[in-house]
């Protein structure tokens, strides 16, 4: 098949400027001629979002190497330039980040699993095989998905009947928990990548692949686990097993399914955006790759070779249709709708929302106890490759909390934004709190030591080869300025490293206090970050934050 | 109170992985035991397949694994170790394959190299970079 004969559409160019003329509606949202023979539905990076949420898109989003100014590098005006969207529309609101605090008000809260249901049902009804396929970034992320262990997504997700899933933070519910769920769950949990760690050897309870027959074909959908796994989340809760990108693997998979038959052949993968497109390159005969981890939304699938990439967003936001026409054994053409979940338009399907509040119920007023509110200048988000207004908050916690010189808060890209003039609640807290390994540290680092880990983390992020990339964002940091120049290579990308406090530079053989949380190591010891923020919020009463301006960025 | 290097390590261990540090230089130990093993031939670029993660999920036992079909040596070497020599591996004529896996530790981000010298007396060689991170902050 050549990439010339390839039928694609999206739709979403005129579509967006169409409506945004009109008032939403939940037939405009999901209209879609029903295309080819093969539908597959993908929602990824739920982070444990089970109701409508705002989450506000990067405003930085900084491409490196051969992915310098490619999407999904591009963010704002050039996104919307990009892809046809006008000002102000509610695509604007969904993809964009301008303007969010004003456009929320107008558009509202996205996503909520119970709408998400209503759109696969909708999907279903018009092709009922189609394949629900989950990119895993499920299990983890709230309040309840932590005080649960995952249980409250396990039973809300087997409700919404996906055919398969891949893994990422589930493994930091620890291996005995996963193993636990993953032996009683009612669809395939695939990874071609999961290894045993004893033995580097496949697991049994992850099998690399599954095949599924829809519309008369026969489809082979391969895991792709986060590669990473033991490197940007703690080892040692899940030692049994080992991961990496093993492409060399996914070509023998993609090889032995196409022997064994396969029409089309799906990767599920949680490797991030830039390393599905390097491994599309890499790995010749998947047709579709359902891409998660980088938390991207792109109206448009991105094409490399003859292979398609979908990228879905996070948080429950969006749900990706791509149907495909598939003949004798080849995919002849696409179409592609990004759908955007906006929870005031789309019906919530009634029997997910009781199936939700049942999961939370029991902790209903741990849940909704307000702690502070924020002001009426300041919107709290997460999203940007350097700072986020959530983090500046939860550093400054730490900052004042723990007694600290610098304050270090992990770059995840997960939770949800606070509106300004708008309370802030415990669920809020946990929103971009939850997780396994909470404690937050307080250790001594050398000035020298402290530029290292900076250098590192970069590393992770502007390293030009996607292959060594781990996804994430810089670490966020408080009480310290640099300068970072992305086009450098480790060790000379940090430079003017500053102490904000004093406006000295950092001297390599001084001692700093450092406080942070998301410790990797073992045996990491200081109470969990959502106390710390709770107690600082509580002191403060009205967030109020000024702009961030310690990092200087060049070599963009 | 006197901070070197290696002590900052050990402290921001708290917190952080003691393994990342900056590129390790290529030790001229390896160059010179390429060159001891090859006599200075010319290598070929195909013909011994190394495979190696990009980035190690522990330094400390890195696995990595060597084909080269119709060789009967295989030397591997980690270029900025200490001590950069590794292994090398011996293949008799009743070798069903030339094939072999181990894992090594590694100081630090560096190329993982594999000779192989092959019946005829001509050699191939294959590298790899393999990353050694401090870890975590992943999205």
């Amino acid at each position: 098949m050549a990439a010339t004969a390839l039928y694609g559409a999206s739709s979403f160019g005129n579509w967006g400027k169409l409506a945004a003329q009109q008032a939403l509606t939940q037939d405009k949202l999901l209209e879609f001629d029903t295309f080819g023979n093969v539908s597959l539905i993908h929602i990824t990076d739920i982070h444990a979002q089970l109701k409508p949420i705002y989450f506000r898109e990067p405003s930085i989003n900084i491409g490196v190497g051969n992915n310098k100014g490619a999407v999904p590098h591009v963010t704002g005006s050039d996104f919307r330039k990009l892809y046809g969207i006008d000002d102000g529309s509610h695509s604007a609101y969904a993809l964009t980040y301008d303007d969010f605090s004003s456009l929320a008000k107008g558009y509202g809260k996205m996503g909520g699993l119970d709408r998400v249901s209503t759109v696969i049902n909708q999907i279903r009804a018009d092709r009922p095989d189609a394949l629900l396929l989950d990119g895993g970034d499920t299990w983890h992320g709230s309040y309840t998905c932590y005080q649960t262990q995952g249980q409250d997504m396990v039973n809300v997700m087997n409700a919404l009947k996906p055919d398969a899933m891949t893994f990422h933070w589930e493994f930091t519910l620890g291996s005995d928990r996963v193993n636990e769920i993953v032996e009683g769950l009612p669809f395939a949990a695939l990874g071609q990548n999961i290894f045993d760690a004893e033995w580097d050897e496949p697991t049994e309870l992850f099998p690399p692949y599954k095949f599924f027959e829809s519309g008369g074909v026969k489809i082979a959908v391969i895991g792709q686990a986060f590669p990473y796994m033991p490197i940007a989340n703690p080892g040692w809760m899940f030692p049994e097993y080992t991961f990496g990108i093993r492409d060399e693997r996914m070509q023998e998979m993609v090889d032995e399914v196409r022997a064994k038959g396969a029409e089309l052949v799906v990767c599920l993968s949680h490797n991030g955006f830039d390393v599905d497109k390097q491994m599309a390159g890499i790995v010749t005969g998947i047709d579709v790759i359902l891409s998660g981890h980088t938390h991207d939304a792109l109206p448009e699938p991105v094409l490399v070779g003859e292979t398609i990439i979908v990228a879905s967003g996070s948080n429950g936001k969006f749900v990706s249709r791509v149907d495909l026409d598939v003949q004798n054994g080849r995919m002849m053409g696409f179409r592609h709708k990004l759908i955007p979940i906006f929870s005031d338009v789309i019906e919530p399907d009634k029997a997910i929302t009781a199936l939700i509040d049942e999961q939370r119920a029991p902790y209903a007023d741990q849940l909704s106890e307000v702690i502070g509110k924020t002001a009426d200048d300041t919107l709290l988000y997460r999203r940007g490759n350097f700072n986020g207004s959530w983090d500046d908050l939860i550093c400054d916690a730490l900052l004042s909390e723990r007694e600290a010189d610098i304050a270090l808060s992990p770059g995840v890209r997960w939770g949800p934004s606070i509106l300004p003039g708008q309370e802030i609640t415990r669920e809020d807290i946990w929103n971009v709190t939850s997780m396994t390994y909470p404690e937050a540290y307080r250790t001594e680092m050398t000035g020298e030591f402290l530029h290292v880990v900076l250098e590192d983390v970069a590393d992770n992020l502007f390293n030009p080869d996607p292959y060594y990339q781990q996804g994430g964002d810089m670490v966020r940091t408080g009480g310290l300025g640099y300068r970072i120049d992305v086009t450098k290579p480790q060790g000379s990308r940090i430079t003017e490293m500053t102490l904000l406090k004093t406006g000295e530079l950092i001297d390599p053989a001084k001692t700093y206090q450092i406080a942070g949380w998301a410790s990797v190591n073992q045996g990491t010891e200081g109470p969990p970050i959502w106390d710390v923020v709770e107690s600082h919020i509580r002191k403060l009463g009205t967030v109020s934050l000024a702009e961030n301006t310690s990092v200087t960025v060049d070599g963009v | 109170m006197e901070f070197t290097r290696r002590n900052a390590i050990v402290m921001g261990a708290g917190a952080f992985a003691a393994l990342a540090l900056p590129k390790l230089a290529i030790a001229a130990g390896g160059e010179d035991a390429i060159a001891a093993f090859t006599g200075g031939a010319e290598m070929a670029d195909t013909g011994v397949t190394l495979t190696a993660p990009e980035i190690a999920e522990n330094g400390n036992t890195v696995p990595i694994e060597v084909d080269a079909p119709g060789a009967t040596e295989i030397m591997v070497l980690a270029m900025g170790n200490p001590t950069p020599g590794v292994a090398t591996f011996a293949f008799g004529p009743l070798a069903g394959s030339q094939h072999a896996s181990t894992r090594i530790r590694l100081a630090g981000t560096q190329d993982v190299v594999a000779i192989a010298k092959m019946a005829d007396g001509s050699f191939a060689k294959a590298s790899s970079t393999v990353k050694v991170t401090i870890g975590g902050c992943g999205g």
